[in-house]
């Protein structure tokens, strides 16, 4: 069993964060690797990206949203509880050099992903622009961190209800008019990933975009999280997650992730009924 | 009970009694049910105990044939075990797994006028009684020596391994990248034609012999195989298959309702998808089935569709059925079943609706031609016989290639021009000191007693080596 050591809840109870003994993966990832977990015997396997690791501790975290059946069971554990199994660190790790001027940007809970390579370009002696949205304030994510492991921090919410009232995109439209960056990393949802890196393609910059579809090895022995990149198609789990974000197929990406999604939706129907009952 | 060797021949080959395909197309319970102890004696008396028994040379791991089935005419059932055990750790699985009419049966004399003995249908009886009904007693082990083996990969040649040198006396750990051991057995070979319970036993058996087993361990992340020898581990092991799908490269593959064979048998088989909302895991269920490929995993993926409620199956082959690269009763089965068999019959295009789901097929008629560098002859397409088949869920199962994430992660490990491991064929020893490879990361995409073969090999010279020196 992998232990639950600290949990917190962000974002209105729907965002979790697990901070939990894994010695040696937390000994071994990088910035970008990813884990995977399983709840129970009859658990799924969940692919999450690393958010932060502590090898002192011999600990990783992992930041989810609630979603469905899975991640409402991962909601259930608590400190002390633990995860039957979690596998990694799994997937390359972000190629972080000294390259000038770097622009990172986030939404969602891809700003959980987005911390730990934020911080790497930072102290890799890159100037650090960063931009993270969320739909309100309450879903805002790790602004602290954020501010910390960059320079200049810009805050965007759908509604207005904190920072610049729009998309991430109109921010950054801004950034790049007024700087020569030398790369855009963008993690969040994909249609915010794919509207990023149509901008950055008007602008010529170099974007990274980190993916996330559906996995079940993460070994690259299923081919489930194939990707079309350019003319080829990749397997996210070993020659991801991270991609060149102007050849990435966006649309084809998001059926796929669709590809369970009344299976997934009558699993999580059934798990809320069952639990309101309890 | 004893009978004249002259009317030894008269014995008709005993049928092994099945589920009904009616009832078992349904339902992913064992499809063949076993011999009782009195129709394994009378199979085992038709053997003709020849002086050079051509069924052993027929045996990757060399069984002791006529001796075992001599034992089970007998009557001395826990004898056969032993003499199995001696050669084969694994008699349980091999037993319904192996390609035995390529093999043992295959070159066995009574073959020649009428059927073989059923030598797979023994082996099982045997190892199945000896699991139910008499306490396993393993041979004995060696002394301690002191040593630590890492065996990577927990499918059949890493178990035989495992096996072969906790006898030796050496301290053995397993580590495997999924959270269950058993690879292939356990993620791909369904439970209809290999319960995973037995799986569990034999693994539990070794597990009683000093087995330490740590899961969720990918060799290449989570440890290099450098760490493993800085941990104190005296020699490694690497049996971790083929493990990576091919596709078909053609257009429309990435169509929502296409699977690679692995993760749809991985899926149904390692996460019980089948079991589907009670186990978390999902799985499409399609109507219109088709499955490209013709080998053993393609019928396990046939019949898989077909349990979870297809109304059509079919095994679409581009070349014709003396081609089919699956075992024999495996056809039979999926026939039974009601599979149907499009052969020569070769998919050119998957067409999508607008929501990304594959919804039809493109293919082409084929013609046999000249024999290819393989010896089979060559499909060639028909010129317009492009034809559309209905199929809302496809697998692909053309085969495996090399994984590189593991062999990619150590320079010192050569590889062969098609990614696989390059190791002696007597001694299973990489280039990197210290280091066995064995089973479909050595050869590419084989069978489990091909694996086991290796894994025994390898296990002696591992031995030598702990012992004696590289």
């Amino acid at each position: 069993m992998f232990k639950i050591v600290k949990r917190e809840t962000m974002a209105d109870d729907t965002v979790v964060l697990n901070e939990i003994e894994a010695p040696r993966i937390a000994a071994k990832a990088r910035p970008g690797q990813f884990v995977i977990l399983k709840a129970n015997e009859t658990g799924e396997r969940i692919p999450l990206t690393i958010s932060d690791l502590d090898p002192e501790r011999g600990t990783i975290t992992v930041i989810y949203m609630v979603v469905g059946k899975s991640t409402a069971l991962f909601q259930t554990l608590a400190v002390g509880d633990g995860y039957q199994d979690v596998i990694g660190p799994l997937g390359k790790p972000t190629d972080i050099e000294k390259l000038g001027k770097v622009v990172c940007v986030g939404g969602g809970t891809g700003v959980a992903v987005l911390f730990p390579i934020t911080r790497g370009f930072k102290e890799a002696g890159n100037e650090v622009i960063s931009i993270i949205g969320a739909r309100n304030k309450d879903l805002l994510l790790l602004e602290d961190k954020m501010k910390a492991a960059s320079d200049q921090l810009h805050v965007c919410t759908d509604d207005g209800s904190y920072g610049h009232k729009g998309f991430v995109t109109e921010v950054l439209k801004d950034v790049l008019d007024n700087h020569k960056a030398d790369l855009v990393v963008a993690i969040g949802p994909v249609p915010m990933m794919k509207f990023v890196s149509k901008l950055t393609y008007e602008y010529n910059v170099k974007t990274l975009v980190s993916l996330n579809p559906i996995m079940i090895d993460g070994t690259g022995m299923c081919g489930g999280c194939r990707v079309s990149v350019g003319d080829e198609t990749k397997f996210a789990c070993v020659d991801g997650p991270e991609f060149d974000g102007h050849k990435v197929d966006y649309d084809g990406l998001m059926q796929r992730l669709n590809a369970y999604a009344q299976e997934e939706k009558a699993a999580y129907e059934q798990y809320c009924r069952l639990h309101q009952t309890d | 009970m004893t009978q004249k060797a002259s009317k030894k021949e008269k014995i008709p080959r005993q049928p092994m009694p099945e589920q009904a395909p009616e009832v078992r197309r349904r339902n992913f319970e064992e499809v063949p049910l076993g011999y009782s102890p009195e129709t394994a004696v009378k199979e085992a008396q038709r053997c003709l105990q020849c002086k050079k028994p051509a069924c052993v040379t027929g045996c990757p791991v060399e069984v002791d044939i006529p001796g075992f089935v001599g034992q089970i005419a007998e009557g001395h059932f826990e004898n056969a075990i032993q003499t199995i055990w001696g050669k084969n750790s694994l008699p349980a699985i091999c037993g319904r797994v192996c390609p035995q009419e390529i093999q043992c049966e295959g070159e066995c004399i009574l073959g020649k006028k009428d059927q073989p003995l059923a030598i797979g249908n023994l082996e099982r009886f045997v190892a199945d009684r000896a699991r139910e009904e008499v306490a396993c007693e393993f041979p004995a082990k060696a002394a301690p020596t002191g040593k630590k083996v890492a065996i990577v990969g927990s499918g059949p040649s890493g178990l035989t391994v495992a096996g072969d040198l906790l006898l030796k006396g050496h301290e053995v750990t397993l580590l495997e990248a999924f959270h269950k051991p058993g690879g292939v057995l356990v993620y791909g070979i369904p439970e209809f034609r290999l319960p995973k319970e037995i799986v569990a036993c034999e693994v539990a058996g070794l597990e009683k012999l000093g087995l330490r087993i740590e899961c969720n361990n990918v060799v290449g992340r989570t440890v290099s195989l450098d760490e493993l020898f800085e941990d104190g581990y005296d020699a490694v092991y690497i049996g971790v298959g083929a493990g990576l799908p091919k596709f078909l490269n053609i257009p429309g593959e990435n169509l929502i309702g296409i699977y690679s064979a692995n993760e749809y048998l991985t899926r149904a088989n390692l996460m019980k998808a089948y079991r589907f909302p009670e186990y978390d895991t999902p799985l499409a269920k399609g109507k219109n089935v088709a499955v490209l490929g013709a080998g053993n995993v393609a019928m396990d993926s046939a019949r898989t569709a077909m349990r979870l409620g297809a109304e059509k199956v079919r095994i679409v082959y581009r070349r014709s059925r003396d081609e089919m690269p699956a075992r024999a009763a495996e056809i039979h089965h999926a026939e039974e079943e009601g599979i149907e068999f499009y052969l020569l019959t070769s998919p050119i295009a998957f067409v999508g609706d607008e929501n990304g789901r594959v919804v039809q097929m493109k293919c082409l008629q084929m013609e046999l031609g000249e024999p290819d560098e393989s010896g089979r002859r060559r499909p060639v397409a028909v010129e317009g016989s492009e034809f559309l088949l209905d199929c809302d869920l496809a697998v692909v199962a053309v085969g495996a290639d090399a994984n590189p994430l593991l062999t990619q992660s150590d320079p010192e490990i050569s590889l062969n021009k098609w990614g696989y491991i390059i190791a002696d064929p007597k001694t299973g020893k990489t280039t990197k000191k210290g280091v066995w490879a064995g089973g479909d990361i050595v050869t590419g995409q084989a069978t489990v007693i091909l694996a086991m073969g290796a894994g025994r090999d390898a296990a002696n010279s591992i031995h030598d080596y702990l012992t004696i020196g590289w």
